[in-house]
């Protein structure tokens, strides 16, 4: 990296993480650098969930240093990981079907009335959370019939933009999406292009997990390239071409990983 | 897609109020049938009324439970244990002390079956079948299957057969539970928490809501309710008895699962629990009238109960 390199915003550094047998992650070196989108890559099975899940605090590394902001950190818990900053929008979404669009974007940062009665008990300020919903998904381009609709009656690519509009409503400055695109139609994948290249803009440190390379080469500014467990390749976007990248993932060819 | 959505969500909207439908169904229905059998007399209204009561302080807990995505198959024996506790310490400790301590075994008892349930990682279901084993052998030898008399009288008015002008202090219960269980379902974050625990753990737990202790407080509640619903029958009868509600499990999970709440977790009614509770309190007053024998009521009630919860899920699926 030249000296002109934005800060590290996050830092992994030789995270391990097994499931019984299962390596998932093996000594993986990352960073994530404010005002840059880092293309996580490999193919399925490669650890790139199990790396979000820790550093997220779903999921306790087995070994390793995570450093936000320089600070070594250990994030045990979601509300850590949320506490330093860090959105995540899970592959699996983690959405709740059963509530509406606004009882999901707040879920589990509900705001409370009442003043410290109302916060020690958790009286719900329905009104204020619907309003801001209103505004949250506006700013972001998202649109839903109704509020009061439960996710479960919305499409899949509305489900998953209200969860990618959850991860990146806060103007936190870590934001990693597993995936965010998957389920979506051409519109609304650009619209989540869009969404990201914003999050850019306004300095934050991206992590997006795609198989999709022209989307890598739309808006990733760097790519790490794990295979079963290992980070085989981290390369930047602009040096190489996307048969590069597939070849990395395939193992087709390799690269002594530098950082 | 999305306006399918819409036409779906406008058809649904109305199935959660099926409940009050059948409410209104089975009154009317049994004001006919039973007309010369005195179902619509001022005097057996108020015996419905207080039948179900018990069933609804049960089944308000029970609610949370469900919603949880757990059950607690405990709650019958939770609820005679209570009778007999309460008729011992009230009349040893006074009215306070006794009351206090009953609630305070319900709790611990809901703590207990939470904290196996979510520690150890047994299912719900499993647990509270242990405890309500368990449960029930300590009611039976805790007074040589004798009833205990309870002769406090502040007792007797405030659970029993005591009014506040002219409304029944059961009445009064059943409403006091259902309103704070309403409030705590549907405007504390808390009740909001227990609801996505129970339709998706593992979603939850990403958002870093606590799942571990929303599911215990839920297993708490459900005792407590059930330790209360105890002394709600103790008062009515002026007796503790070791098999005093011990029945009455089947009964409020068709009332929960009728009202609306969800048998595998998610979603959750209070109104609707209250509601049901009134349809199973009528349908045993109406199975009574009617002279069946007390074999043919078990028959014809664990008939009534499968086809209402089968009846009520089918709306569930669809929605
Ligand atoms: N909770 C889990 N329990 C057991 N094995 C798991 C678990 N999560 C992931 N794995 C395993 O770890 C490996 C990496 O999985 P994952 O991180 O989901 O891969 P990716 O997201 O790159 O497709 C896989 O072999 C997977 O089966
Ligand atoms: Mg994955």
């Amino acid at each position: 990296m030249n000296a002109a390199a934005p800060a590290a915003a996050l830092e992994a550094e030789g995270l391990c993480k097994s499931f019984r047998a299962v390596r998932a992650l093996d000594h993986v070196d990352l960073t994530l650098r404010y005002g840059e989108v880092t293309a996580l890559l490999g193919d399925n099975g490669a650890g790139k969930s199990t790396f979000v899940k820790c550093v997220a605090g779903v999921y306790a590394p087995d070994a390793g240093v995570l450093r936000v902001d320089g600070v070594a950190t250990s994030i045990t818990t979601p509300d850590a990981a949320r506490a330093l900053g860090i959105e995540t929008v899970h592959q699996t979404l983690a959405v709740i079907d059963t509530l509406d669009v606004a009882e999901n974007l707040f879920l589990n940062r509900e705001h409370t009335r009442g003043g410290p009665i109302g916060a020690w008990l958790g009286v719900l300020d329905k009104k204020r959370m619907r309003s801001e919903t209103e505004h949250i998904l506006e700013r972001l381009g998202i649109r839903i019939p109704s509020l009061r609709h439960s996710m479960g009656a919305l499409s899949g690519g509305q489900r998953q933009a209200v969860a990618i509009g959850r991860a990146t409503a806060w103007g936190r400055q870590i934001v990693m999406l597993d995936e965010p695109a998957a389920a979506l139609g051409v519109e609304q994948a650009a619209r989540v292009l869009e969404l990201i290249l914003n999050l850019r803009e306004g300095g934050a440190a991206v992590l997006l997990i795609t198989h999709n390379m022209d989307r890598v080469s739309e808006v990733c500014d760097r790519a790490v390239v794990l295979r079963q467990g290992r980070k085989t390749a981290e390369v930047a976007v602009g040096d190489v071409t996307k048969d590069d990248l597939v070849g990395y993932i395939t193992g087709a060819k390799s690269q002594q990983a530098h950082s | 897609m999305i306006k399918r959505a819409l036409q779906r969500r406008q058809f649904a909207a109305p199935r959660q109020y099926v409940v009050y439908a059948a409410a209104v169904l089975i009154f009317g229905l049994f004001a006919v049938v039973l007309r010369d059998d005195g179902f619509v007399t001022a005097s057996n209204l108020l015996n419905i009324g207080r039948q179900a009561a018990p069933i609804a302080v049960m089944a308000v807990g029970m609610a949370f439970a469900l919603g949880a995505a757990e059950i607690d198959l405990s709650i019958g024996s939770v609820a005679a244990l209570s009778s007999l506790v309460v008729a011992d310490a009230v009349g040893s400790l006074g009215f306070a002390a006794g009351v206090a301590i009953t609630l305070a075994i319900g709790m611990g008892i809901g703590a207990v079956n939470g904290f196996i349930a979510v520690k150890v990682r047994i299912p719900s279901f499993l647990v509270t079948l242990g405890t309500l084993g368990i449960v029930s052998g300590v009611a039976r030898n805790l007074n040589n299957l004798q009833s205990l008399p309870i002769r406090n009288d502040t007792y007797l008015n405030v659970f029993g057969a005591g009014s506040l002008g002219p409304i029944s202090s059961l009445l009064i219960w059943t409403v006091i539970v259902g309103v704070v269980g309403h409030l705590v379902l549907h405007q504390l974050r808390w009740g909001r928490h227990v609801l996505a625990v129970g339709a998706d753990r593992s979603a939850a737990g990403a958002l870093g809501i606590k799942t571990d202790r929303v599911r215990i407080a839920a297993l708490i509640a459900s005792a407590t309710a059930a330790s209360l619903a105890g002394m709600l029958l103790a008062g009515r009868l002026a007796i503790g008895r070791h098999d005093l509600g011990e029945n009455l499990l089947l009964t409020v999970i068709a009332a929960v699962v009728i009202g609306g709440t969800n048998l595998f977790g998610g979603r959750a009614s209070v109104a609707g629990a209250i509601a049901g509770s009134i349809v199973m309190a009528m349908l045993n007053n109406g199975l009574i009238l009617m002279g069946l024998r007390v074999a043919d009521q078990l028959i014809a009630r664990g008939a009534i109960i499968i086809l209402a919860v089968a009846l009520s899920m089918r709306e569930q699926k669809e929605t």
